[in-house]
Formats: C-alpha cells, sequence, structure tokens
C-alpha cells in the first residue's frame, strides 16, 4: 500500500475515488500467472483447501489477505468460491475446522467440499458458522471477479468485465488493463479499456497527464466519463486543465443531444410504424369503396388474439408462434372482414354515413363476443426471445430489437401491399373500382367480387397489425378502440386511397408525436395532434395527397 | 295561437307535447301524494331517472336537428352535452362551499388535494346561477361555433366531417382527464350538496329538476320545430339532400350549417346541465367517443327527420339499458351492437317510421 499513499493522500484531498485506499500491489502480474498456471497436484489441492480453512478467521484484515492469495493462485475453484463469499454460502464446520459449501433449507445445512466437490454431510446451525465478510472485502472480491473475466474467451464477457470496472477504478485495475491492451485482440475491448486507464488518468498529479487523458476522453459517451469530467471543471487546480475539461464536456453534452434526437426519431418512426399498420387496412377499404368500417379496429384486436391462441396452442414453441400466427391472423380477419362485407356493408351500399353506425355496432358485438370467449382481462402474449433485449450504439443509445423488428415489419407489409395494387391482376381491378366503379363494370370488372376481396385484404392487414400489437401492448377487448381514431386520422391525414400518403402521414405524425411528448406529456401531445388535424383538414379537406377527380364535389 | 302555428302538421309533435305534459303533470301528482305501498306511486328514484331520460331526449332532438335535417352525422354531440354539465357542476361545486371534506371555503375538495393555492381564473364567477346559465349555452355554443365556422367554410363534408367531429370528442376527453386543466381530472365533477338553495337530496329538489327537464324538452322541441318549419328549415333540408345545388343556386350555404349546428350545440348543452344535477356527477368519461355514438342510435332507433322520433329512441335504449345491465350485463353490447346493425339495416326510418301513416320523404 505505502508506494501509493501519496497519491492517495492527493485523491483524498480532491474529495476523490476514496476506494484508492484499498489499491493494493499484489494484482499486476497474477492475471498473467493465472492463465498460465502449472497443473494442480493432489498436494497443491491439500495446500489450498488448508489456506480455505483459514477463512474460519475472526480477524477481518486476516481474511483479506487470504482473499488475496485465493485471488492469486486463480484455481479453477476460485471465481465460484468468490462468488459463494459474496452470497454468504461458505460457512466452516466447527468440529474439523473446515471451510466448505453450504446450501441452507429447512435449517439444515448441506455441505460440499470447495475444493473436489465431495458431499460432506448434513449440519445443523449450532455446528457449523457462517465465513463472514465486511464491505472492504466485498469490495475487494467484486473487482477481482471483474478482472478474472478480462481473460474470458468470449469477448462480450470481456467487454462487460471492463464495463463493470467502470464503478471502481484503481490502480491495480488500471495497471491490469495496460498489461491487457498489449494482448487484447478485439478493439471494442481495448477502446473499453483505454477509457478505464484515461479515466484513471484523469486524477493524475501531472495537469500535462490531465490534459491528453481529456483529449482522449473527448466526445466519450459513457456516462462515468460525463461525471468525472463534470468533477474536474469543478474542482481542478489548474486553469488549464478546467478550461480543457469544460470544452471537452461541451462536446460530449452536444453529442448526447444528437443521440437523444436520434434516439427520439427512432421513437418516433417506430410509432409511425404501428400507426401506419394499423391504418393501411382502413386505408384500402377506405379507399376504394368509400366506406368507414369502425369495426377495423377490432379486426385487429382479433388478429392479436388470435396471436395469443397460437401461443397457447404451441407453447413450446413461442419463437415460431408469431410467423404461424401471421398468416392465421390475416385468414381471421380476414374471413371476418369479408362476412362483414356480404353480410351488412354490401347490403347498405351507397349509405356511407349508415355503413358507419352499422359497422360500429359490428365492432361493439365482436368486443362482446371476445369478452365473453376470453374474459374481460388482459391477455398475455408472451415476446419471442429473438425479438427482446436492445442494439447498444453506445453509452446513451440503445435501440430495442422488438421496435426495430416492428419497423421492418411495417416496411415489408407495406411494400408488399403496393406491389399486390400495382402488379396482380386483383390489384388492377382494384385501382380500376376505386377510380370509376361504373365505368370497372362496363369493362367487365365484377365489382363486388372485388368489393369483397378488397375488403377481405384491407381486413388481414388489419389482422397482421394485430400481431404486431400484441407484441406492444396489452391485448384486451378494448385493444381496437385505442387505436381506431389514430388510424382514422392517419388516413384522412393521407389523404384517401392513397397508400404513399397513408405512409408518409403515419410517419410523420409519429414522429411529431414523440417529439413533442418530452415537452408537453404524452396526453397533451396527442391533444395537440388530434387538434392540428382538425384544423389540417380545413384547410385541406382531402388530405396530404388527394386523389384527383373532377367532381363537383371535389374541392 | 304560436303553439299551433308552429306545430301545424306534426300531427307526432302535438301527441308527443300531450304525452309529455300528461307525465309532467302526473308524475309529481303520483309521487307526492301517494304512499310508497299504492301500486301507482312513483318513487323519487323513477322521478330521478325519468328526469335523466328527458335529458336524453333533449340530446336526441339537437342530434335530429343536424342529423335528420341537415345531413351532418355529427359523433361528437356529447361533447356540447358534457360541456354543459361542467359547466353547470362548477357552479354546484362553488355551492359546496366550506362544506367539502377538506372545508375550504373557496376551493372545491379536489383543488385542495391537487395543492391548489387559489381558483383559476375561469372558475370565477360559477359562484352565481345566472352566470352559470349563460355560460351553459355560451361556452358549447362557442365550441360549434368556431368548430362549424371551419369545417362548413371549407366544406369538409360526409365521412370526414363525422371522423372530424369525433376526433374533437376524442381530444376533449384526453384533456378533461388531465389534473392540469383544473375539472377534477378522472374523477371529474362531484359530492353536489345544492342547487339555489335547495339541497339536491330533497324529493321536492329533485321533482322540480324532473319538471325543468320537460320544460326544457318541450322548448327544445318548440325551437327546433318552428326552425325546421321555417325557410331556414326547408334551406337546410335542401343542403342535406343536395348541398352543391343549393349553393349553386346562391344561399350561403356555411351559414345555414353554422346557425344550425350551433343552435343544436346549445341545445344539447341545455340537457347536459340539467343532467348533472340529477346523476349528481359529471366526469370526461361523457366525452368519450361511444357515449356520443350512442346518442347517434337513439335517434336512428327512434327514426330521424321527426324530431320526436329522436324522444322515442332516446327513452326506450335508455330504459333497455337500465334494465339490461343491470340484469344481463353481458348481453348489453350485443343487444346495443345488433341494435345499430338491425336498425340501419332493417329500419332506416326507425320506429316514428313505422308509427306515422303518412308517407315522409326519406
Amino acid at each position: 500500500m505505502a508506494p501509493f499513499s501519496y497519491i492517495n493522500k492527493i485523491m483524498k484531498s480532491k474529495n476523490f475515488l476514496s476506494w484508492q485506499r484499498c489499491a493494493s500491489l499484489f494484482s499486476l502480474f497474477f492475471l498473467i500467472v493465472g492463465v498460465f498456471s502449472p497443473l494442480q497436484s493432489f498436494a497443491k489441492e491439500e495446500n489450498f483447501q488448508d489456506l480455505l480453512n483459514q477463512l474460519s478467521t475472526k480477524d477481518f484484515s486476516e481474511k483479506f489477505n487470504i482473499v488475496e492469495e485465493i485471488v492469486q493462485k486463480n484455481n479453477p475453484e476460485t471465481k465460484f468460491i468468490l462468488n459463494a463469499l459474496l452470497e454468504g454460502k461458505i460457512y466452516s464446520i466447527k468440529s474439523t475446522k473446515k471451510v466448505v459449501f453450504t446450501v441452507k433449507e429447512n435449517k439444515k445445512f448441506t455441505t460440499t467440499g470447495l475444493v473436489n466437490n465431495e458431499p460432506l454431510g448434513v449440519f445443523t446451525k449450532s455446528e457449523v458458522t457462517k465465513v463472514r465478510i465486511n464491505n472492504k472485502i466485498r469490495k475487494k472480491i467484486k473487482t477481482s471477479l471483474a478482472l478474472l473475466d478480462l481473460t474470458h474467451p468470449d469477448e462480450s464477457i470481456r467487454l462487460d468485465a471492463v464495463k463493470s470496472t467502470y464503478k471502481s477504478i484503481s490502480k491495480e485495475v488500471v495497471n491490469t488493463m495496460q498489461l491487457l491492451l498489449k494482448t487484447e485482440e478485439s478493439e471494442v475491448v481495448r477502446n473499453s479499456m483505454f477509457v478505464v486507464i484515461s479515466v484513471y488518468n484523469l486524477h493524475s498529479d501531472n495537469p500535462s497527464e490531465r490534459i491528453k487523458a481529456i483529449e482522449n476522453l473527448k466526445g466519450n459517451l459513457e456516462p462515468i466519463v460525463k461525471v468525472q469530467l463534470k468533477k474536474l471543471v469543478d474542482n481542478d487546480l489548474n486553469e488549464g486543465v478546467r478550461l480543457k475539461a469544460q470544452k471537452a464536456l461541451e462536446i460530449i453534452d452536444s453529442r448526447i443531444d444528437i443521440n437523444k434526437t436520434f434516439e427520439t426519431l427512432f421513437f418516433g418512426i417506430s410509432f409511425g410504424s404501428v400507426l401506419i399498420l394499423a391504418a393501411i387496412g382502413l386505408a384500402i377499404t377506405f379507399g376504394v369503396m368509400g366506406v368507414i368500417n369502425m369495426a377495423h379496429g377490432e379486426l385487429i384486436m382479433l388478429g392479436a388474439y388470435t396471436t395469443y391462441v397460437v401461443q397457447l396452442l404451441m407453447p413450446n414453441h413461442i419463437g415460431l408462434s408469431i410467423f404461424v400466427a401471421i398468416p392465421v391472423a390475416f385468414l381471421v380477419s380476414a374471413l371476418v372482414g369479408i362476412i362483414i362485407e356480404r353480410g351488412i356493408i354490401r347490403l347498405l351500399h351507397g349509405r356511407v354515413l349508415e355503413t358507419l353506425l352499422a359497422t360500429f355496432g359490428v365492432s361493439l358485438v365482436l368486443q362482446q363476443i371476445v369478452r365473453t370467449i376470453f374474459s374481460p382481462l388482459n391477455r398475455a402474449v408472451k415476446t419471442p426471445e429473438w425479438m427482446s433485449g436492445a442494439l447498444e450504439v453506445n453509452g446513451i443509445l440503445s435501440l430495442t430489437y422488438s421496435r426495430m423488428y416492428i419497423i421492418a415489419f411495417c416496411l415489408i407489409v407495406f411494400f408488399i401491399l403496393v406491389l399486390v395494387l400495382k402488379k396482380t391482376s386483383l390489384g388492377l381491378q382494384v385501382r380500376a373500382v376505386s377510380q370509376d366503379r361504373n365505368m370497372a363494370r362496363a369493362m367487365g370488372v365484377r365489382s363486388n367480387w372485388v368489393d369483397a376481396m378488397t375488403f377481405g385484404l384491407g381486413s388481414g392487414i388489419a389482422g397482421i397489425a394485430g400481431v404486431a400489437l400484441s407484441q406492444l401492448t396489452n391485448v384486451g377487448p378494448n385493444l381496437g378502440q385505442a387505436y381506431i381514431i389514430d388510424s382514422f386520422m392517419v388516413v384522412v391525414f393521407g389523404g384517401v386511397g392513397n397508400l404513399w400518403g397513408t405512409l408518409i402521414s403515419g410517419l410523420s405524425l409519429g414522429i411529431i408525436n414523440k417529439f413533442m411528448e418530452p415537452w408537453f406529456g404524452a396526453v397533451l401531445a396527442k391533444v395537440f395532434i388530434l387538434v392540428f388535424i382538425i384544423l389540417f383538414i380545413q384547410k385541406r379537406p382531402r388530405g396530404l395527397f388527394p386523389q384527383k377527380g373532377r367532381s363537383a364535389e371535389v374541392n | 295561437m304560436l303553439l299551433s302555428r308552429i306545430l301545424i302538421n306534426d300531427k307526432g309533435g302535438k301527441i308527443f307535447l300531450l304525452i309529455l305534459l300528461l307525465v309532467t303533470v302526473l308524475i309529481p301528482f303520483l309521487n307526492l301524494t301517494l304512499t310508497a305501498d299504492n301500486p301507482f306511486y312513483v318513487s323519487t328514484y323513477t322521478v330521478t331517472i325519468l328526469g335523466k331520460y328527458l335529458t336524453y331526449a333533449l340530446l336526441a332532438i339537437a342530434v335530429d336537428l343536424v342529423w335528420g335535417y341537415l345531413g351532418i352525422l355529427s359523433l361528437g354531440h356529447g361533447a356540447f352535452f358534457a360541456l354543459g354539465g361542467y359547466v353547470m357542476g362548477m357552479y354546484l361545486m362553488r355551492q359546496i362551499g366550506d362544506r367539502g371534506v377538506y372545508g375550504d371555503p373557496v376551493l372545491p375538495d379536489f383543488m385542495v388535494f391537487l395543492d391548489w393555492k387559489e381558483l383559476p381564473w375561469f372558475w370565477n364567477g360559477f359562484d352565481q346561477l345566472w352566470f352559470a346559465v349563460i355560460m351553459v349555452m355560451l361556452i358549447p355554443g362557442a365550441l360549434a361555433f368556431i368548430f362549424g365556422w371551419f369545417a362548413f367554410r371549407s366544406r369538409v363534408t360526409g365521412v370526414y366531417l363525422s371522423i372530424m367531429t369525433q376526433a374533437m370528442v376524442y381530444a376533449l376527453m384526453l384533456s378533461f382527464f388531465r389534473n392540469e386543466l383544473g375539472f377534477g381530472g378522472n374523477n371529474g365533477l362531484t359530492d353536489f350538496k345544492d342547487i339555489l338553495g335547495f339541497s339536491l337530496q330533497l324529493e321536492s329538489t329533485r321533482i322540480g329538476l324532473f319538471i325543468a327537464s320537460s320544460v326544457a324538452l318541450a322548448g327544445g322541441y318548440l325551437a327546433s320545430r318552428a326552425i325546421t318549419n321555417s325557410r331556414l328549415g326547408r334551406v337546410a333540408v335542401a343542403i342535406r339532400d343536395a348541398e352543391d345545388r343549393v349553393r349553386f343556386i346562391g344561399y350561403r350555404v356555411e351559414y345555414v350549417k353554422l346557425f344550425i349546428f350551433t343552435f343544436s350545440a346549445i341545445l344539447a348543452g341545455i340537457a347536459g346541465a340539467l343532467y348533472v344535477p340529477q346523476v349528481g356527477i359529471i366526469n370526461p368519461g361523457e366525452f368519450s367517443p361511444i357515449t356520443s355514438i350512442e346518442i347517434v342510435i337513439w335517434v336512428a332507433i327512434g327514426g330521424r327527420y321527426t324530431l320526436y322520433g329522436g324522444v322515442i329512441g332516446a327513452l326506450l335504449v335508455n330504459y333497455s339499458k337500465t334494465v339490461l345491465t343491470s340484469a344481463m350485463p353481458e348481453i348489453w353490447l350485443f343487444a346495443l351492437g345488433g341494435l345499430f346493425i338491425a336498425v340501419t339495416m332493417f329500419l332506416p326510418k326507425g320506429i316514428a317510421g313505422l308509427l306515422s301513416t303518412r308517407g315522409t320523404k326519406r
């Protein structure tokens, strides 16, 4: 400890890094030694057990030294022993003074040997004592564990180990890193180690060293860097260093701003994708047939419940269930949609407002059916493993996979739909009917059949949207209601009968919404969007991209 | 004299007003004179329920006026109803005075709870009934005027207009759910004590409110009928059937629409103001899009383009709702949904259409 006491003094005077006190020399080489540790002989095993047995001492500083020695030996069991110590699972048997691994259950203490895993019998509470540790030892163990992981063959574990030292950067950590830097192959891990060393150097007593460290850390987004730079700005005695740190901090702040903006943009795009998925089916039915299907939200809900049922049917293949659910949900919703079209909408042809009311009635019935079958409570739809987790771009920005999949999924659905409308004969007929129904019929298009297919297509897409939504929100009978008004807004804003309009309006509404949220809160942001659209429609009654026509009623 | 001129050629209206008069006299009479064990006794609870239905009926007339006579399917009339209710609620809140849970002489309970120090400016004046009554008409009217001013001038029609009205009511609901708006947030306004010094729990107050609702309903009906009988009303029907032709002839379509839409909103506001003291609470749920669309179905069932049809529909649907939701809550949504489908498909003229012997056009 002595060689570093002068550092400690400086550190303390700056109210800095109190954990430095326990810095010690030994671990400089232990890792390197540990990697090449020779084969263990029986004698060695005995020695190691003897060393462990000394842990039964009551003296904490003695225990500290023993822990250090255990770490230095770096036996295969070391990590296990250290972890067990942290968790309080190491006991010593009073009669033999042997220190063992113990599982406590129902007041019985089942013990096994630490070195060779042999069962050593079951004891009662009075026959064993726990090996207690204090905070100093705990900290020591944690650091040592992290350092042990630094040589793990798996790159991601090495990276995690480096990052886990951020909280307690000490001389020994830095020295180890400097040694490892030469052998480390992964650039990501090297950069991360470099951050650790530079953060440590921020507190060097040589101002030029500190400035160098600041230069190295410029633009780094790890939270620890920001915290330490802030400390320098506030406390450093050297003005040059303060200024440099201030500048570096400003660069970091502006980078954080950029990243935050990017994150909001990402949230906006993913929210927009959800809106597009929900609205695009509506855009088709509204655009082609001119009828408003108030039950559209319930068709989305049916898709979500289909996902739930599919997962119930294949509980062991949750990852696969989504891929099964997509076509099934499409078929279920499309079928219900076609029934609605054949049974109700066709009979109300030309009476748009009545259609609106009748389909609203359908939506109530569908809701109540679901409520009766599945109960009014929300159902839990599982998220497959491959959708969970996040892509960490840097210290602040992480993009969740589920959102990325939603964006990709939305785009795929959109472009498939565009292809269907542009390249298939059904698409041709759909466009013909939407442009001029009578003329299309005169040319031999079966407009009734086209109506049914269009409605089926739009409803099926709603079902697919339901699959996507089941991964994002609660699946309950009211799922559809929550999205129906939003979907209308997207369609009306984009211009009816225009898929690209729907894409653009969905994305822009999603992005605007997410950018307004930090200022006004989620609810008020939504209110503003609604008011904005109400006003917008006054200005352009046919939306962003109106269909061209020559009728007197089209303005 | 004036009455007979308004009700000329309106057999249904005459019958309706006659029945209304009869009910208004009979119900309080039965309630006050008979004892509880008499089979013809009408409990105060029933009087209040009937009073509530009458305000719904007035609301239905307001919707029929814009839908049946002007062709505007408003999915947002619940907004005007609820606004009228909130205005009345504010008056009733101020009447509580220091009898609230927290005993603050000026601030309503929820404001004390939110740790507000003084009354927001827009709550001033609501301790006076005359002010509140003006606001009951002014605020829904102003909202309808502004909304209509923008919408009708830029010729937003048909389903677009319907969707816009729905967006309006949805936006209002979201806003009123917020505590910061100053109207009690989620819980709304409740715990009312008295109106004009009369306790709301008293039998006589309840009967008074019932009679007031009935008078308002009759007045609303007569005023609406007067409008539909006038030249303005005939232009309105023409607009409903062929808006562009009316415009090409030279009428200022948007002014006609604006007048009737605003008038209808005021009627709805009055209905809301009478509704709140009888049910004793107003909360943002009244703004929910479903509530508004339910009003439309009353009118559709009763028969639009008749005015009294809306009354029939409102009474019938709400009576079945009261019965069904307490007897079989599961069935209610099925029944309501089924009604929507059945009426629009098989009964386009509603019940009034079935009853009337003379064929009305559309």
